[in-house]
């Protein structure tokens, strides 16, 4: 089954091509690494995906639904939830309200129910907490649930800002360079905790940097450079192909001529 | 068990802490009602802005925008209550309510359009709402009566029982200042207040996350008019009269003062801070010619000393005793 379906998608900054007719299908099981030399396109791309930036052209189909240039809090809606290269957690927040706040599209109290605080509203304000608790506990952070998030250690609040991903259920999540400023043992845990996400049944898409991680958790790997994809397949396979090679050390083997 | 009752105590202090602003509150209305005079209407005024500021709070501090303007729905109800009651002889409740439908469907109108601004902009045209609205109050002279206002305007009441009385009005204005900090926080605490204080932390976030902004921010704005519309027919209603410079920049001003005074998006900052901000001048008294001056040195330094507002002095002391550590 394919979750996401990219076609021919495009964006122009100016007389900049940023990304360059990608087309691509996601598959609904497993993990798809995006992964690029700097200012490949990455980050364009999920932009464009998650509705934060339109796109020049092309299409974005999840699960076969047309969902080109909607607003990113309807393609969230839809069950796409995205993190951000730079962490964007509400800094003003402790760790639990920042994962309660992720249960938004899943809850539908308002300004009625929190000034009558109905049965109904109280229940789901205590399901809410117990869910956001449970999800602290997912990604190891269960004993820093009132701690504001800003005074978390930089890994603890990559790690917040997925656990509250994680509370708005996505079908597909999508993670901006997760492991950017973990150390290699918090880069390993993330991996796994990744691993953990895709076999309870959620769609990762991530880009990364980090090689290590790359290999070890995803299960597709797409290569992007200067906004193209150049190659798509199994990690070890990816790694083999020459046009990649030429990609990230294209400035050695110009040495060698 | 004394490294136990080492470990709980600070809990229990931050507990007390916390309880203390409303513990002051309320001795100080019992005060103000024993000692009578000039103490109650101070301390009704300090209510009344308690009121207004709750509101600001709403939209400035959880929500994290700015406005300006809210002066001008406290002008939009004030004048309501006021040519509606001495003019047109209706019921003071009657008015008080058409006023803050009035305001309320302004806010609407104003707000759809001003809140896709941001930042300075936003800022900007909220301070044109105001603006506007104390220029209305001072042109339409055959219904406002321009600079002269409108005097006789009557007390709040039902079918014929009025409060008359300063003390009965201390207690009222006490009541509605509960129930408005009440509700701001039970707001506060709620799915909608944590939509909006998730806007205030990061709009990208909120929005990846689900969130309409759009929708929650106008939401808040309304919420704070609703409080500034409350707080303008209060005020016409207990003082008896209106006029444009009741709702000019100068209650913006104040109500700034008041709401970083008192700990901006704090639960009972406005509260502090509006009771505060109307007794510090009073307090100077004494120091005559330099009463000015010795309320200025004494904003600075309450701003120096708690940056964040009073009502948060029990982080401030939290933080001194080494617990909370920043990264």
């Amino acid at each position: 089954m394919i979750r996401l379906r990219l076609e021919g998608l495009t964006r122009r900054f100016g007389g900049l091509v940023a990304v360059d007719s990608v087309t691509l299908d996601v598959a609904a099981e497993g993990v798809t690494a995006v992964i690029g030399p700097n200012g490949a396109g990455k980050t364009t791309l999920f932009n464009m995906i998650s509705g934060f930036v339109p796109p020049s052209a092309g299409r974005v189909l999840f699960e076969g639904e047309d969902i080109t240039g909607r607003p990113p809090e309807r393609i969230a809606a839809r069950g796409l939830i995205r993190t951000f290269q730079l962490v964007q957690l509400f800094q003003n927040l402790s760790a639990l309200e920042n994962v309660a706040v992720g249960r938004h599209l899943h809850t539908r109290g308002g300004l009625w129910a929190a000034l009558a605080r109905p049965g109904w509203a109280r229940r789901e304000e205590a399901e809410v907490d117990r869910r956001a608790r449970d999800l602290l506990a997912f990604v190891g952070l269960g004993d820093r649930a009132e701690t504001s998030a800003a005074v978390l250690p930089y890994g603890q609040q990559r790690l917040l800002e997925i656990a509250r991903a994680l509370a708005a259920e996505p079908k597909l999540l999508m993670l901006d360079e997760p492991a950017a400023g973990l150390n290699a043992a918090e880069t390993r845990a993330l991996s796994e905790i990744i691993r953990r996400i895709a076999e309870r049944g959620t769609t990762v898409l991530l880009i990364e940097h980090d090689m290590p991680l790359v290999m070890t958790t995803a299960d597709t790997v797409v290569v992007l450079d200067f906004g193209r994809k150049i190659a798509e397949g199994a990690p070890a396979a990816v790694r083999a192909d020459p046009a990649v090679i030429e990609a990230y050390l294209g400035g050695a083997e110009a040495a060698h001529a | 068990m004394t490294n136990l009752r080492i470990t709980t105590s600070p809990d229990r202090v931050r507990a007390l802490l916390r309880l203390l602003p409303g513990a002051i509150g309320i001795a100080l209305v019992a005060y103000a009602l024993l000692a009578g005079g000039y103490l109650i209407s101070v301390v009704s005024f300090g209510l009344i802005y308690a009121i207004f500021v709750t509101g600001l709070n709403l939209f400035m501090g959880y929500t994290g925008q700015v406005s300006f303007g809210q002066n001008a729905f406290a002008a939009i109800s004030g004048y309501a209550s006021a040519i509606l009651t001495a003019t047109y002889g209706w019921e003071p409740l009657l008015a008080t309510a058409t006023g803050l439908a009035g305001a309320l469907a302004v806010a609407l109108v104003v707000g759809y359009p001003t809140l896709r601004l941001k930042g300075h902009y936003l800022a900007m045209a909220t301070l044109a709402i105001g603006l506007i609205a104390y220029e209305v109050a001072v042109q339409w002279q055959s219904v406002t009566q321009g600079y002269m206002g409108i005097s006789g305007v009557p007390p709040l009441g039902i079918a014929g029982f009025e409060i008359t009385s300063e003390r009965g009005n201390l207690l009222f204005l006490a009541a509605i200042a509960a129930l408005g900090v009440t509700a701001a926080a039970l707001i506060r605490h709620s799915r909608v207040g944590r939509a909006m204080a998730a806007i205030a932390g990061s709009e990208d976030a909120a929005r990846a996350l689900g969130i309409d902004v759009a929708r929650y921010k106008l939401l808040a704005f309304l919420i704070a008019a609703v409080y500034a519309a409350l707080a303008g027919s209060l005020f016409v209603h207990v003082v008896g009269f209106v006029s444009p410079e009741v709702f000019g920049l100068h209650m913006v001003n104040l109500a700034f003062t008041m709401l970083y005074v008192g700990g901006i998006g704090t639960v009972m900052g406005p509260l502090v801070g509006a009771v505060v901000i109307m007794l510090l001048p009073e307090t100077f008294r004494a120091f005559k010619d330099y009463q000015d001056l010795a309320y200025g040195a004494a904003l600075i330094l309450l701003l120096i000393y708690a940056p964040r507002g009073l009502a948060s002095l029990a982080d401030l002391l939290r933080r001194r005793a080494g617990e909370g550590r920043r990264a």
